[in-house]
Parts: structure tokens; sequence; C-alpha cells
């Protein structure tokens, strides 16, 4: 399976993303330069975390007008995987393949931390490895995810069961206590309305060895490896 | 800015003396003009010569088997760490900066010291920093914690490099000049490594990344004088930065490099322009000439001087391989960078700058830098006063608290012991995926390297002001012992370090004094562990209207462990492990953090420290540890081994307690809060008990058992029995608590 990783003026987690696809889980990617419109033969598509442009304007605003996203967006309306982490996710709500918006996080600050969130919708693509309300241990860091979508968007999203994961605690509740950056309902990441792009604020490339404290994030790529 | 008539008054508002004056003219053989006196004021400047402090360091050891590049030879050390793969990394102080504009001045600290990093064609892989602010109850003191942490946060976070450790402590020592020193740890492959040098007559000098500004013109010389109260005029002086810019450097450098286009390259930091052609020059035996009309500006009407003395950020200047320019411009446009051919080199050893076909200025580069013209002084020293007095200290005088518990919980809960989350949860410490052992986790960060599989890196930043104000030759020493007992207990081999010294003002013959005590401490220290010194910065003139800062030494250590396997973290691992007590407990109040926060007194004399048995107390760990009987390590520290336990507590799993029996005949507070150097606390399976003592018993080093990891809650002799939830619970909420509620 070919895997195409879009790299931005500003990303910083491509290597991250390429070291587990490529070093431990044997895939073949390929790095894509925005300015490039050609996706290169891949079967998936990865925007990776980071601050592309440096997240001046707004995270993920300058980033949507680069050539390759042109491609990205047909490419998701084929029904292709599209996964979006952090600023990814960022990314993808920009360009409209999302909905709903990332927000600054309640404190204000940037976080990093360890966080617990729960598989909620069973997804095909992203997580045929989970059982269901699995609960995962990985890292967030940003200062731009707290989720927020109107009234009507929201009522759309949960009842299309398209929350892909939520923030909870080691119980699996998901409460004010347990919700890290203040998101709407402790979401962490939702899909598409064909379940084929997935944006979360977590980082799984960072959880996927256990030299690194957890292989949680693992799954997600293993399930989209499985699903090609 | 007009251009001026030179005059000695001019000079001397520049910063020069007399006879620094006399010497340039001399060396010149004329008066030097306005942009001249603007370049030999800056790059003579204690921030850029070192002229006060290169005396010293030089008696530092700097040899050893694995240095590749020492200190002084390129923009940061160069360790080799096997496998074809060596580590680059340096601790630099943005102090002045930070105090008038602390979130700029702290962004661009963190700018400065990663560029020296990439300079050399490393990788950044790591960040870590060691803070010092005025006490916290003050208004000001809470605004400069707050921007600081954000300046490094937003930096290191948009570059993508992880700030995984370091330290913070409080003081009114600090009031109106923080201490902000920035360390960097980039790695790199032996044969892509880049050098900060200009060679071959004819080959372009070109200069990439942001135009420039009149942004921190003078920065260099700011740094060298001490605040004062007209210091907030100074703000223009202090850099502004861009971290996106610089991202974009980092990639475009490195591709650069990879793809062998560059004969050298010099980033820009202090004194800009002027400064990293004369290096270069300086370095290679050259010459360059310079058209400063070529030079992207921000602004309109810029002088040759304010060209030249520009700080403004994220700028390299390149030396390109013959015929490779237009593949330099290429990976430049691809970044969205500024490249322009700016000048080239030329024979001789004379920099030519002119504008507009105009001659701006011409000076030997030799004549500018540190090691060529720049002046030497060995400076007046003596010992100050005040040391006589602090030793009349007599701790009967010292009353033993009656509420242990109380007291025990009111160093747990005080800024300088409790939790930093409030301020590292802001810095991005997993990206790059490398994080074994991040902030809270461990006695030192942990970051395994992929490209050397199998190995990782240990790191930590370490300095006790206070130790160095009471025994400068002793703080010196015990910074370097502390920071290589740090690694040690995660299980690292301590290889080198970088140093960071922050002092007074150093015509002051006192201040003086203790630099010169401090830095031999540190060169003994480094001799016994087989450490030495990379490179580093000095930073004087700390004071503010009340006197000098604590002498400060901050020593970055690199430690290198060999094995994944035997990575240790600092909390309690198993349920029913033994708890031992490794080395003696000094029992020693002098100087501690609890003659200060309960007495509200720094005196007495600091604890000893035996560096041959220090050295000792860490093979026995380092053997522990690699034999796979040890399973956590701490080192008492700050706050006694009531604190440490404590924190061997909160950072371990599953809230594990421990039962503490431990007897000596010295008073509770010495027993609980004593400070006390090569003590290290480790946790074993009973059925190791034996093997731990034949691994102390080969290097002769006392090892007692001293309790048991047992139930939920950490209890001491009879002193108190606390549940652990509720000594995190304090221990995390104490730094927020003040924080959050009056931030502002």
């Amino acid at each position: 399976m070919k895997i195409g990783v879009v790299v931005f003026p500003g990303s910083n987690c491509e290597l991250d993303t390429q070291h587990v696809l490529q070093n431990l889980l044997g895939q073949e990617v390929k790095m894509l330069w925005h300015q490039q419109r050609d996706l290169d033969g891949s079967d998936v598509i990865i925007l990776p975390g980071g601050f592309s442009y440096g997240d001046y304007l707004r995270t993920g605003a300058i980033a949507r007008f680069s050539p390759i996203m042109e491609s990205v967006i047909e490419f998701a309306a084929k029904g292709k995987p599209v996964l979006g982490i952090c600023n990814g996710f960022q990314i993808l709500m920009e360009c409209g393949l999302l909905p709903g918006a990332l927000v600054t996080n309640g404190s204000l600050k940037f976080i990093s931390d360890d966080v617990i969130v729960k598989v909620e919708a069973g997804n095909s693509i992203y997580t045929s490895k989970y059982d269901h309300s699995q609960l995962l241990k990985m890292p967030i860091a940003h200062i731009g995810g707290s989720f927020f979508a109107d009234d009507d968007t929201l009522a759309e999203i949960e009842s299309d069961d398209r929350v892909a994961f939520r923030y909870c605690d080691a119980e699996g509740n998901a409460n004010s206590e347990s919700n890290p950056n203040a998101s709407i309902g402790n979401i962490a990441g939702i899909y598409n309305k064909k379940g084929n792009v997935l944006g979360l604020m977590p980082h799984p490339e960072r959880a996927s060895e256990s030299v690194l404290g957890s292989t949680d994030g693992l799954g997600l790529f293993e399930s989209l490896i499985l699903s090609n | 800015m007009k251009e001026q008539k030179v005059t000695l008054e001019l000079a001397v508002e520049h910063g020069l003396t007399e006879a620094e004056f006399e010497e340039i003219k001399s060396i010149l053989g004329r008066v030097p003009n306005y942009t001249e006196l603007g370049i030999f004021s800056v790059m003579w400047s204690e921030h850029c010569s070192y002229k006060s402090s290169i005396a010293e360091l030089k008696k530092l050891p700097k040899e050893g088997k694995r240095i590749l590049s020492g200190a002084g030879e390129e923009n940061a050390g160069l360790v080799d760490i096997g496998d074809g793969i060596a580590v680059a990394f340096k601790i630099e102080s943005h102090n002045h900066p930070s105090a008038i504009e602390p979130y700029q001045g702290a962004a661009t600290g963190v700018g400065g010291i990663m560029r020296d990093i990439f300079t050399m064609g490393a990788r950044p892989i790591a960040s870590l920093n060691s803070l010092r602010f005025g006490p916290l109850d003050s208004a000001k003191n809470r605004y400069l914690l707050d921007g600081v942490v954000r300046g490094i946060g937003d930096y290191g976070n948009c570059m993508g490099v992880p700030t995984v450790a370091g330290e913070i402590y409080f003081d009114p020592h600090y009031e109106g000049n923080p201490l902000i020193n920035a360390m960097t740890v980039g790695i790199v492959k032996h044969n892509n490594t880049a050098s900060a040098i200009a060679k071959g007559e004819g080959n372009s000098v070109m200069l990439l990344g942001s135009s420039t500004g009149r942004d921190g013109i003078h920065g260099a010389t700011f740094a060298s004088v001490e605040l004062s109260e007209e210091s907030e005029e100074k703000r223009p002086a202090v850099q502004v930065g861009d971290p996106f810019t610089e991202k974009l450097l980092l990639e475009a450098v490195l591709e650069l490099t990879k793809q062998n286009l560059l004969i050298g390259m010099q980033d820009m930091g202090a004194a800009g322009i002027i400064c990293s052609s004369a290096e270069m020059a300086e370095k290679g035996g050259v010459g360059m000439e310079i058209d400063l009309s070529k030079v992207p500006l921000r602004e309109e009407g810029m002088i040759p001087y304010e060209i030249l003395l520009s700080e403004s950020q994220e700028r390299m200047l390149l030396v390109v391989r013959k015929g490779k320019d237009r593949e330099v411009l290429n990976i430049a446009e691809k970044w969205e960078l500024n490249c322009v051919k700016i000048g080239k080199v030329i024979i001789g050893t004379e920099l030519k700058f002119k504008m507009d076909g105009n001659e701006s200025a011409t000076v030997p580069a030799e004549s500018l830098v540190l090691g060529g013209g720049a002046p030497v002084y060995h400076r007046e020293s003596r010992q100050p006063e005040y040391l006589e007095k602090l030793r009349e200290f007599d701790v009967r005088d010292i009353e033993v608290p009656s509420d242990i518990e109380a007291t025990f919980l009111r160093l747990l809960t005080s800024t300088n012991i409790a939790s930093k989350r409030w301020v590292y949860r802001q810095y991005d410490s997993t990206v790059q995926s490398n994080t074994v052992l991040g902030p809270g986790k461990a006695d030192a960060a942990v970051i395994r390297i992929k490209e050397a599989p199998n190995k990782a890196i240990a790191i930590k930043t370490d300095g006790n002001g206070r130790y160095t104000y009471i025994n400068p030759r002793k703080g010196g020493m015990i910074a370097v012992a502390e920071s290589a007992r740090n690694v040690v207990c995660t299980g690292a081999r301590p290889i080198a370090i970088t140093n960071c010294l922050n002092f007074g003002n150093p015509e002051d013959p006192e201040v003086f004094w203790t630099f010169k005590e401090a830095v031999a401490g540190i060169g003994e220290a480094c001799l016994v562990f087989d450490t030495p010194v990379t490179g580093g910065n000095v930073s004087f003139y700390n004071e503010n209207p009340e006197g000098a800062i604590f002498p400060t030494p901050v020593i970055g250590m690199l430690g290198l462990i060999e094995d994944l396997a035997h990575i240790r973290q600092s909390g309690f691992v198993d349920e029913g492990d033994f708890i031992i007590l490794l080395g003696s407990l000094g029992g020693c109040i002098g100087g501690s953090e609890y003659l200060n926060l309960i007495h509200g007194r720094v005196e007495g004399d600091i604890p000893n420290i035996d560096l041959d048995y220090e050295k000792l107390v860490q093979e026995t760990v380092l053997e522990g540890i690699r034999s796979g009987i040890i399973k956590s390590a701490h080192d008492i520290s700050d706050g006694g081994i009531a604190i440490a336990l404590a924190e061997c507590c909160i950072a371990g799993r599953n809230n594990l307690g421990a039962n503490i029996v431990i007897n000596r005949k010295i008073r509770d507070d010495e027993l609980l809060f004593g400070e006390t150097q090569s003590a290290i606390i480790v946790t074993v399976a009973e059925s190791d008990l034996i093997r731990i003592e034949e691994v102390s018993g080969k290097f002769e080093i006392p090892c007692e058992t001293i309790g048991k990891v047992s139930g939920d809650s950490l209890s001491i002799n009879s002193y108190f029995d606390i549940p652990v939830s509720e000594l995190r619970t304090k221990y995390e909420s104490a730094l927020p608590e003040l924080l959050e509620r009056r931030l502002r």
C-alpha cells in the first residue's frame, strides 16, 4: 500500500508519521510537497500535525489554499481515505472536508499531555483493530484543539454516529473533568458523512511504540492498512 | 539614525574604554568611521568577545575521546555517540532581553540556540531550559514567568522540537534580572556536519532567511551592561521572533548540508552580519567583500551601521561551493525564503563593506574576534566579605519545627519544589516521537535515537545559585555532580557538558572572584566525571539596583544510554520492592531550601562533596541498573530525603506508597530536610537484595534498606503518614493555584 503524507511549510509531524508507517509497519510512504497536485498514486492521504504556515491567521487557514488540497478534496470525494492529525484535522475543517471548528483550548494555553480517548463509532477503515469503546492512551499537543460545532451540526454528527473518539477518564467517563480542552461533547475526532475522512487531535503516531509509553495509536494505522 | 563624527566621547557612549579606542585606532592606523566604531563596539562587547571570561574558561577541561568538535571551535560542541552519529548541544542565556520583553526575549533565546545547532548540520531533537525569577508573590514576576513560558513554548512547539526538561527557581536575588537559559540538542551523521568557515576566493557569500530590520541593534552591547531604570527604553534592542520562518530555515539548511552545497555557514545572532562574516572569514583566513545594498531590508533608510549590527532573527550567512549558487537559490525558493548573494570571498584578511558604491567600512576580520584582536582582560578578584559572615551560622540558633508534617507539606508545596507541570504542560514534549521519559517522569529526560538503534541520550540542566553564592567553588562542583547524578539515575553514563555562567558585573572584584571559583569547581568536577566542557555561554552584568544575582552556573549534561532496557524512571514501580539508600545521608541544613523557606535564612555552608566518592556512588547505580537490579532511582536534592521520597511516590505508578524507617543521631529537621550530595534512593525487588549489596560492596558504598514500597501512603518513622493521592494533589496544585488565581 502506498501512503501519501502531505508536507506543508511548517508541518512537523511528517517524519514521525513516516517512521510508524514505513519502519514499524513496512508500508511505502511518499512525501507529497504541498505545491504539487499529483498524489503520486497514493492509496491513503495523511495530513500530519505541525504548524502549517506558522498557524498565522488561523490554524490551517492558509494551508487549505495549497495546490495539493484540490487533489486531496477530489481524492476524498472518491471515497478514498484521508486522515488528518492535529494540524491536519484543522486543515480538513478549513477546507470543508469535515464539519465544525477547532477553537482555542478552554485554558487559552497550549496543552501537551497524555489523554485517554474512547473509540466511539465503529469504522471499517480506521478502527477495525479496536474493540468498541476501547480506551486509548495518546498524547495531545495543541493550543487550538477545542472542538466546536453549532447545535444542528453537532446533533447531526452525533445522530450519524460520526464521533470517532471522545476524551474520557481511565474508567471511560466523558465529562468536564476528563475534557482537556473544553471540546463540545468531549469530541476528540470525527468522521465525514461517508466515513472515509477522519480528523483527530491526539497523536496516534506518538503512541505506536512501547518504548514511548503507549502502543494504543498503532491500531489506527493497522486498521487503515488492513482496509486497503 | 544618522552617522556621527567619531570622538572618544562617542566611543565611550558605545561602551568602549579609552584604551580600547586607542587600540582600534592603532589597528586601523586611523580614526574609525561611525560604522567601524559600531562594529568594534559590538564585537568587543563582553557578550561577543568573552573578554573578561576567556582567560578562566581556557582552564576548563575540553579534551575527551568522544569530542569531535570542542569548545570554541564551532557553534556548539559535537560529541560522538557511536553508530556514525554525533550529538551537537549547547546552552545559552537570553537574560536581559527577557527582563524587559519576556515573551520575545525567551522566544528568540530558543530560536538562537536552535540556529546554533542546525548551523552545524544537526537536526534539533530536544530542548531544555533553566529559569530563575523573583518570587511569585509579585505581579511583575508572574507576568515575567507567564511571558517567558509562552515564549519558549510558542517557539519550540512551532519548530517541532520537544522541550523535555528544565528547572525553575524563584528567589529575591533574581528580582528584576530573571535568568533565561535555553539549551538545544541535535543529532547529525558524522559526514553531514557543517562548519562556520569561509574559504575559496570568489565563492559567493549569501544571506538566507528573513529580511533585515532595525530590531536588536546593539543587543549584544545591551547584554553587556547592567539593567537599570532606563533599560525599559532599550526595548527596541530586543529582537522579535518568527518561529515559522526559522522552521523553514531549518529545513532549507539541512537540505543544503545534505546536498553538500556549502563551504560553510554561520547563523546570525548577536551582532548580526558583522559577527557572522568576521567569524567565518577569520576562521578560514580569508577576507570578504560585501555589498550592503544587496541585503533585503524591512525598513527604509537603513544605514550601513544599522544593517551590519541588526540582530534580526532567522538569518544565516552562507559561503557557497563554486558553481552551486543556482542549486542553493532553488532550495531557498522551495522553502519560500529570501536568499541573496551579498558578496564574495576575497584573498586577504579584510572585511570590506560597501553600500550604493561607497565604501562603508574596512576592518581586518581577525581584529574583531575572540582569540584574535579582541581584548582579553584578567579582572581583579577578591573574596567577598559576605562569605565570612555566612559561615558564622550556628545550627543551634535554628529551632526545630514543632509540627514536622506541616513543615514537610510547606516545603512540598513551595514554588521551588512543587510540580512545574503548569509550565511544562505548555511545551510540546512528545513531538518527533523520541521522548521515552519527558518532564516529571525521571531525574533527567530520556530521548531515544532512531538513527542509532537501541541507544538513547539522557539530558538535564542543573544549577543551584544559592549554593554557589554561599560557596562558589563547591557550588560549581555540585552543579556538575548533580547533573551527572541526574542522568545516571535514568541509566545513562555522563559524557559531556555545556555550561551557561550567569554572574553579575565582572568589573566588581568580588563578583569576579565568585566567577573564578565557580569555574574552577566546574573544571575539577568535569575531570573526575570525565565530562569535558564542549562550550556554552557566559552572561555577565546580571544585576539589579539591589546588587548582583546569585552567581548561577547552569550545567547542561549529556548522558548516553547504550541499551534501551537500561532506562529508569524516578517513581516507585512495584508494591513490595525494597527502598534502598545508596551513599550517605549528610543532614546539612546550611544553604538548604528548608533553611531558606522555613526560617528565611541563606546561611551556613552547603553540603560537602567528595567528587571521588560521588563518582563511586554513580558507578554503583549504573552497574545496579545495567545488571537489571535497580528498578527506579532518584537522587536526594532540594528539601532532603523527605521530599525525595515524596517525589518517588508521586512520580510512581498507581499511588504506590512507602513505609520508611530511618534513624540517625541528628535533629529531626536535619534528618528529613537536610540536603546531601552523593545519595540516591533506589528500589529493588526483594529477590535482588543480596545482589545490590554485592554491587555496592564492590564500590564500597553504603547500602541501607530504609523501607518498602507498600500501601498507598507515605510514612516516615512516626513523623507522618500521608496518602499519596493527597501528596500528589498538593504537589500538583501549588503552582496553578498561585498563578491561575493571580495571573496579572
